[in-house]
């Protein structure tokens, strides 16, 4: 009795290593080695168990996909959410792997597609204010921020000639559906010049049928450069350096130039401290999209099959 | 070189009543148009835009002389959306209720781009007979939870709206 229960404990320990510490692969080693020398046995785990005795020899053909996954190099233009804030005081390890797999299981729950900032979407989100108890909103994404668990979006669109934008959490509960209607990209890594630009160009149907993308086929970037209204701006888009405006020369004068000239960093391209710092290294990009790798895959195979099972329409009966 | 300086005259004289007469007219429209950013807090002074189709509201913002808010009928003195507030339009004291801000809001409400104001008058029945743009459905809470047994019907508000966001 008193064994078994110092079992049990041995147990949820190792199980718990086995959760937290998964990006490793010589630790998921030793953890399902451990497991196996334990006695438990997860239906996932058996295989690596029952191998682990021949890991002598390297090139062993079952275990090959959990020890060394191939992650491919756009992952992290497709989760950029999966990366840790590079600030330093903000990180934290243990809470930034307990975030990631919160963030499987609720992308186990719900399909969370790849958009970029430029791609047009649709939210559906329960809303307990709203007749139907859900509401739809369909925009342009202009902005995507925020890591982990914290990571939100903003949607833009015109209605009725009002602008209006919303704030979306990606991760939040109460979204029952992301769909996006039209996947592309644009020149600049924010589209907050919207708000200053001519309405046609935030302007989208609110009933727009989903674009089709081929599989495999490279994201577009849509390089439609709009027309901003005079001044009054809301930002100094003139210091901005954006790509995707037609006509900010048009409205700029000479001070203008001027004092964009003076606040313009042109050797922080050369700053490697810099870049250092606000960005994840390869190496550690490497390790967190190993661990949640072999999760996003399959979660993208069973995506494709749902919609394979979508696309099949059954004929109607007439009459 | 004589030709050249009466070239020049000619050339310069147009140009010079040209832009002295564009001075004065933008010294005229400076009067009219407001050279500052609208202010994304409802505070005293701050201008907001009618949404409504109410006659006053309409001639206020058809004139360029939008309403300004000069109190706001809570503790905070900042207006958020479903406040009461009174408003200065065309020389006359009306209140309003705030239907739409330019301020960040939370997650899932909607930010708009302008202050949208839509008129009431004290038993907070709306002046006009519909709003011509989307409102953001908390508003129907909050606009029920303002409304008392004994006190104005915020509720007529919600009955002329024609859309949701």
């Amino acid at each position: 009795m008193n064994s078994a229960r110092a079992m049990s404990k041995v147990w949820a320990q190792q199980s718990a290593f086995n959760r937290i510490v998964t990006f490793s692969t010589k630790a998921t080693q030793h953890a399902a080695a451990a497991v196996s020398s334990a006695g438990a046995e997860p239906p996932g785990e058996e295989k690596t168990s029952a191998t682990a005795p021949a890991a002598a020899q390297p090139p062993t053909p079952t275990p090959t996909p959990v020890r060394k996954p191939i992650v491919p190099s756009n992952y992290r233009f497709i989760y950029p959410e999966f990366l840790p804030d590079p600030k330093v005081e903000w990180r934290n390890p243990i809470r930034e792997k307990l975030e990631r797999l919160d963030m499987l299981d609720r992308r186990r729950q719900i399909d969370l597609p790849e958009f970029y900032v430029g791609s047009i979407m649709a939210v559906t989100s329960s809303d307990p204010h709203a007749a139907g108890k859900t509401s739809r909103f369909v925009g342009i994404c202009i902005n995507r921020d925020r890591c982990g668990l914290r990571a939100r979006f903003v949607l833009r669109n015109v209605i009725d000639h009002q602008g209006m934008e919303v704030v979306y959490e990606l991760y939040d509960p109460t979204i029952q559906k992301v769909e996006v209607l039209r996947l592309e990209k644009r020149l600049d890594d924010n589209l907050f010049y919207l708000r200053d630009a001519l309405p046609e160009f935030s302007t989208f149907d609110e009933n727009m049928e989903a674009e089709h993308l081929e599989e495999g086929a490279p994201v577009p970037v849509n390089d439609i450069k709009v027309i901003l209204r005079p001044r009054p701006w809301l930002e100094r888009w003139e210091r901005q350096n954006l790509r995707g405006v037609a006509n900010i020369d048009q409205y700029i004068k000479d001070k203008h130039r001027k004092s964009a000239e003076k606040v313009q960093k042109p050797w922080e391209k050369y700053d490697l401290m810099k870049q250092y710092r606000s960005t994840i290294p390869e190496e550690e990009q490497k390790e967190v999209f190993a661990e949640v790798h072999t999760e996003l895959h399959s979660l993208e195979l069973q995506r494709k099959r749902n919609k394979r099972k979508r696309t099949f329409v059954k004929p109607k009966q007439l009459a | 070189m004589a030709l050249q300086i009466l070239r020049r005259l000619t050339t310069t004289l147009p140009v010079a009543t040209i832009t002295a007469s564009a001075r004065a007219v933008t010294c005229r429209q400076q009067q009219l148009l407001h050279t500052t950013p609208a202010c994304c807090e409802i505070r005293k002074l701050a201008r907001l835009r009618v949404v409504d189709n109410s006659d006053l509201g309409k001639r206020a913002m058809a004139e360029g002389r939008p309403p300004r808010c000069i109190h706001v009928y809570n503790k905070r003195g900042v207006g958020y959306i479903g406040d009461k507030v009174l408003v200065a339009i065309k020389g006359q004291m009306k209140k309003g209720i705030l239907v739409g801000l330019k301020q960040n809001q939370k997650p899932k409400q909607p930010k708009f781009d302008s202050n949208n104001l839509v008129l009431i008058d004290d038993n907070g029945s709306p002046l006009g007979t519909r709003i011509h743009v989307p409102i953001p459905t908390v508003l129907r809470t909050i606009l029920k939870e303002k409304t008392l047994a004994k006190g104005a019907d915020y509720t007529k508000v919600l009955a002329i709206a024609s859309r949701y966001v």
